[in-house]
């Protein structure tokens, strides 16, 4: 490798539970105070205590957020994963350990080692065992800030701003800090082959993960309800809205404006949105894609009875027993098609935490307007991993949208009412809620026997009458939903590539490097389902598309070419799927790849 | 086949309750239900129970399940917005509804086969919470809807139709809600309009989980010699320990001359639950006794029905969330946004 400023990847090995994951967040957010843009990840196990755990922070002047792959320092402080660990670091890159106890014989040559012996300065500096622990992590923070050249006030702010108010644990933090610097000062070589310069490259940009911003944006959105169940990696979502709620939402004395449900399981959560959804409250659930399927039926209902539902969906890898600590984009079509009979339903899909943000508020709205269930389509990279991003943002102006209901004064105007009469033409029938008028628009709300006044049937005709509707409302959702977003090449091109949700950054970087090597390529970011008609358009308009997806059966694809009808043979899949966030290595090499493979066959 | 609407045959002699409305405003469609079905009955109490209480029909909802039991919802309270939601989750639809407006009156009619098998989780959940409700059972022992398969609730022993013996332990939903901490706990039967009415009454009346397991003959396939929860059997051996009158607001519009056997329960509303003990020692204020006391005379193969517990201080789920006053669903943006100005402070901490 070669000597960089700004521009290196850096991963801490760390045993789960050691308290190193607050010291490599403050890393991280040392470097963006530094103006420089960072994406760390955290790679975990699905424990609590005991078991490896990662944290990658890459460090980009030109701002790539995706994950790059390889390691230039690796700082490995888990003797049980040491070796491995060792073997992911790029040639010429650095092995920082915890030299208290000497190497293990026969430890690359191609990589340079520093050694820094933090247990052995623990034992020297502190009593307490678990103080010795935790302030191991801030010792490293000092040595590293020292060879990288990350400036010492930055930090030291940091700390004193996590410890706000706790003075008795600033001033120890600090003071660790100082020492590891201090340390590293005077016994390592340092500036390292690459170092962090002091630069104006992160502007404005906030630096959170995407539940947390969905959690918000759901307070924003105006959801009162929050039923939910703990799975991994959606639980920050409810606990966020939490938070927020108890920051906004609790009057003088102490009444709340929200009510939250930690559920028996997701049937139940989904139930409680179900039955709040239709008594005209916004509700939320958050889940991951077990709990989806434990949903289903409830969901097919919502379709059928045309009840508004917001679901955060924080997707993971496979089944319970899956990959819960890793990210996939693999719900699209269980989520799409959730449920028995003819059932669609609209998906939303944020590159970032400030869309998860904007787009859990709108979810909400567009569940009114529909009066359907919206799903909110994140993934655990962007999910649970802090995300430079821009603002969030909120129009003054800005009101709920709760779609059409008539209320006790429309009602007694003698506005003549059927649940599920299509008025306007849009496939959107009226609603009431419970309660609202002593004589007029009560209704009984049931599945699919019914006609359009909500009245028992099981004649075909009626139920033909509502199915089709139903798709009418369908079509209506295209121009409702965010539309997509087109970036051209620098010049004409035939070659499109469509991709979706947390795969943006690398889809940017691997966009950016292909047109380095003259490969111009128009890019359109899909941001809901259903499909609004430019997405069918983008492909007819192009001679050769890649759709990009992390999932292994090209799933959005699936949707788009029964959406449109299209010839499969038009859209052709990149596809990773091993549990890792997509890089911009592997888009390029695979859409570098499948265009010379294609030459060849037109050479041949 | 298609909805039959009831004809709307306004007679002037049709009395008015306090608030306007004559009985046939609480009644719903035609039932479809087999003709002497159980059900029936509990429809035509909870109309009589709500026509007597003087509510306006749109401030109740009514929820259901799944099953002859949860599509009678549609047979009575025409002019309540009502749910038939799921098989055996009609308690978290009820519970989100709740949450959205408490200014509501919640009635959720399950069968035994929605409650206590399918939807046991659900029903276990909605009654450790406390929701604010009139959870009715309609108990029969059997599937109906889809023709006779044993409930979880048979007996032991009992046969069903074709002659064949459960020999799976029955759940009893009354201990169950004893045990979960359900403030209002009643058992009644179908055919005893004399007690189901106020004990609907007293339910709708209590704030908190209000439970009441009605037995109520299947007369397709569970009314014979074989079955516990058949008129027959249940006629014989319904034990009942109280009967009980409902007394609004103090307001003494009684009835019956209170005696030695008399308990009076003042519910959160003023309102006077009086009930006359017909067992001498029975004291429906005690969790505990009411549950041996129920264990005691299962044993013996006795159906005990009456109120058989409450807690008329007992606290809804929304106060132990702290709930505003307001229902959730009247908040507006105002009341809910916290604005572009607040989230340029969120932003700033997030730098
Ligand atoms: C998920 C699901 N499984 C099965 C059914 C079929 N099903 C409909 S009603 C019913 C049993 C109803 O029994 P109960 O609640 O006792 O009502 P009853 O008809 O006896 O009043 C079943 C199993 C269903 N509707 N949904
Ligand atoms: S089958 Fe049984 S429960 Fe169903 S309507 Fe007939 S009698 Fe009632
Ligand atoms: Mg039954």
């Amino acid at each position: 490798m070669t000597a960089s400023t700004n521009d290196f990847v850096i991963k801490f090995a760390n045993v789960n539970g050691s308290g190193s994951a607050s010291a490599n967040e403050l890393f991280a957010k040392a470097i963006l105070r530094m103006g420089v843009p960072v994406s760390p990840r955290n790679i975990f196990p699905s424990n609590i205590q005991g078991l490896p755990t990662w944290y990658e922070v890459r460090v980009s002047a030109a701002g790539h957020l995706g994950r790059r792959g390889g390691v230039d320092l690796m700082v490995a402080m888990n003797p049980q994963t040491f070796e491995a660990d060792v073997r992911e670091i790029e040639a010429g890159g650095y092995l920082f350990f915890d030299s208290t106890k000497p190497l293990p014989p026969g430890v690359r040559s191609d990589i340079e080692v520093i050694g820094m012996p933090l247990t052995m300065l623990c034992v020297k500096h502190y009593d307490d065992p678990r103080q010795r622990q935790l302030l191991k992590n801030v010792l490293y923070l000092g040595g590293l800030s020292m060879l990288l050249g990350i400036e010492a006030d930055v930090v030291e702010t940091l700390l004193s701003e996590q410890y706000k108010g706790k003075p008795q644990l600033a001033q120890p933090n600090i003071d660790a800090f100082r020492l590891g610097r201090a340390w590293a000062k005077d016994n390592l070589k340092h500036p390292l082959k690459f170092a962090v310069v002091r630069a104006d490259n992160v502007g404005d940009r906030i630096f959170i993960d995407g539940n947390s911003a969905a959690g918000l944006g759901c307070v924003y959105g105006g959801a009162t309800v929050c039923a939910w169940y703990p799975i991994t990696p959606s639980t920050s979502v409810a606990e966020a809205f939490e938070k927020y709620c108890h920051k906004f939402r609790v009057d003088a004395d102490g009444k709340r404006k929200f009510a939250i449900v930690q559920a028996e399981d997701e049937i139940a959560s989904i139930g409680m949105v179900v039955g709040a959804g239709w008594n005209g409250a916004r509700a939320f659930t958050a889940t991951s894609g077990p709990g989806v399927s434990l949903m289903t039926e409830f969901l097919g209902l919502a379709y059928f009875a045309e009840i508004p539902a917001t679901i955060v969906n924080v997707q993971r890898g496979g089944p319970s027993t899956g990959m819960p600590t890793r990210t996939q984009q693999a719900d699209v079509l269980s989520c799409a098609w959730a449920s028995h009979g003819d059932t669609q339903h609209v998906l939303l899909f944020p590159e970032d935490p400030h869309e998860s943000f904007g787009f859990a508020a709108d979810a909400l709205d567009l569940a009114d307007k529909l009066q359907t269930p919206v799903f909110l389509m994140l993934d655990l990279d962007i999910g649970m991993n802090q995300r430079l991003c821009k603002p969030f943002q909120w129009d003054a102006e800005r009101t709920h949208q709760r779609g059409k209901v008539l209320d006790a004064e429309a009602l007694e105007s003698g506005v003549p009412f059927g649940r599920y009469r299509d008025v306007d033409g849009d496939g959107i029938a009226y609603r009431t809620y419970p309660g609202t008028h002593p004589v007029r628009g009560a209704y009984f709300t049931r599945g699919t026997t019914k006609d359009a006044d909500a009245r028992y049937s099981e004649r075909g005709p009626d139920y033909l009458e509502n199915v089709h509707r139903l798709k009418r409302k369908f079509e209506t959702a295209k121009s409702l939903v965010p539309q997509p977003i087109i970036e051209r090449a620098h010049r004409p091109t035939s070659i499109g590539v469509l991709y979706f949700g947390s795969t943006s950054p690398s889809m940017h970087e691997a966009a950016q490097r292909l047109a380095a090597e003259g490969l111009a390529l128009d890019l359109m970011r899909i941001r809901a389902y259903p499909f609004p008609d430019s997405v069918r358009d983008f492909v007819l308009a192009h001679e050769q598309v890649f759709l990009v997806e992390q999932n292994r059966d090209a799933q959005l694809r699936t949707l788009l070419i029964h959406a449109f009808d299209l010839d499969p043979a038009r859209v052709t899949a990149v596809l990773h799927y091993d549990g890792t966030p997509i890089t911009a290595r592997f888009i390029a090499g695979a859409i570098r790849d499948r265009l010379a493979a294609v030459r060849q066959e037109v050479a041949a | 086949m298609t909805y039959i609407a009831k004809p709307k045959l306004h007679h002037p002699s049709l009395t008015r309750n306090r608030v306007g409305f004559t009985r046939r405003d609480y009644e719903g469609k035609i039932s479809t239900l087999c003709a002497g079905c159980g059900h029936d009955s509990i429809s035509a109490a909870i109309v009589q129970a709500c026509w007597e209480l003087d509510i306006e029909p749109h401030r109740v909802a009514k929820l259901s399940g799944i099953g002859c039991s949860s599509k009678t919802p549609d047979y009575f309270l025409g002019q309540s917005h009502g749910f038939n939601t799921v098989h055996g989750r009609m308690p978290s639809v009820l519970t989100g509804a709740y949450l959205a407006n408490r200014d509501l009156l919640y009635l959720g009619v399950s069968g035994d086969g929605d409650s206590a098998s399918i939807g046991i989780g659900q029903f276990v959940h909605a009654m450790r919470r406390g929701v604010d409700m009139t959870y009715i059972v309609e108990n029969n022992g059997v599937y109906g809807l889809t023709k006779g398969q044993f409930s979880a609730t048979a007996d032991q022993g009992s046969k069903s139709k074709k002659g064949v013996e459960n020999t799976d332990s029955p759940v009893d939903l009354v201990s169950l809600a004893l045990q979960l901490g359900a403030s209002f706990v009643a058992r009644s039967f179908s055919g005893d309009k004399a007690q189901l009415v106020p004990l609907i009454k007293a339910a709708m009346k209590h704030r908190g989980a209000a439970f009441i397991d009605v037995i109520s003959p299947c007369v397709a396939f569970n009314n014979h010699g074989g079955s516990t929860k058949s008129y027959d059997y249940v006629r014989e051996h319904n034990d009942a320990v109280n009967r009980l009158d409902i007394i609004e607001g103090r307001a003494a519009i009684e009835v019956v001359q209170p005696d030695d056997g008399v308990i009076d329960v003042e519910q959160h509303d003023g309102s006077v639950i009086r009930l006359r003990k017909l067992e001498a020692d029975y004291d429906p204020r005690d969790r505990l006794e009411a549950m041996n006391f129920i264990a005691h005379h299962a044993a013996k193969g006795e159906v005990v029905t009456g109120l058989l517990f409450v807690d008329a201080d007992a606290r809804d789920f929304h106060a132990h969330l702290k709930t505003a006053p307001t229902p959730l669903n009247q908040l507006d943006t105002a009341a809910l946004c916290p604005g572009a100005a607040a989230l340029e402070k969120v932003n700033a901490g997030l730098r």
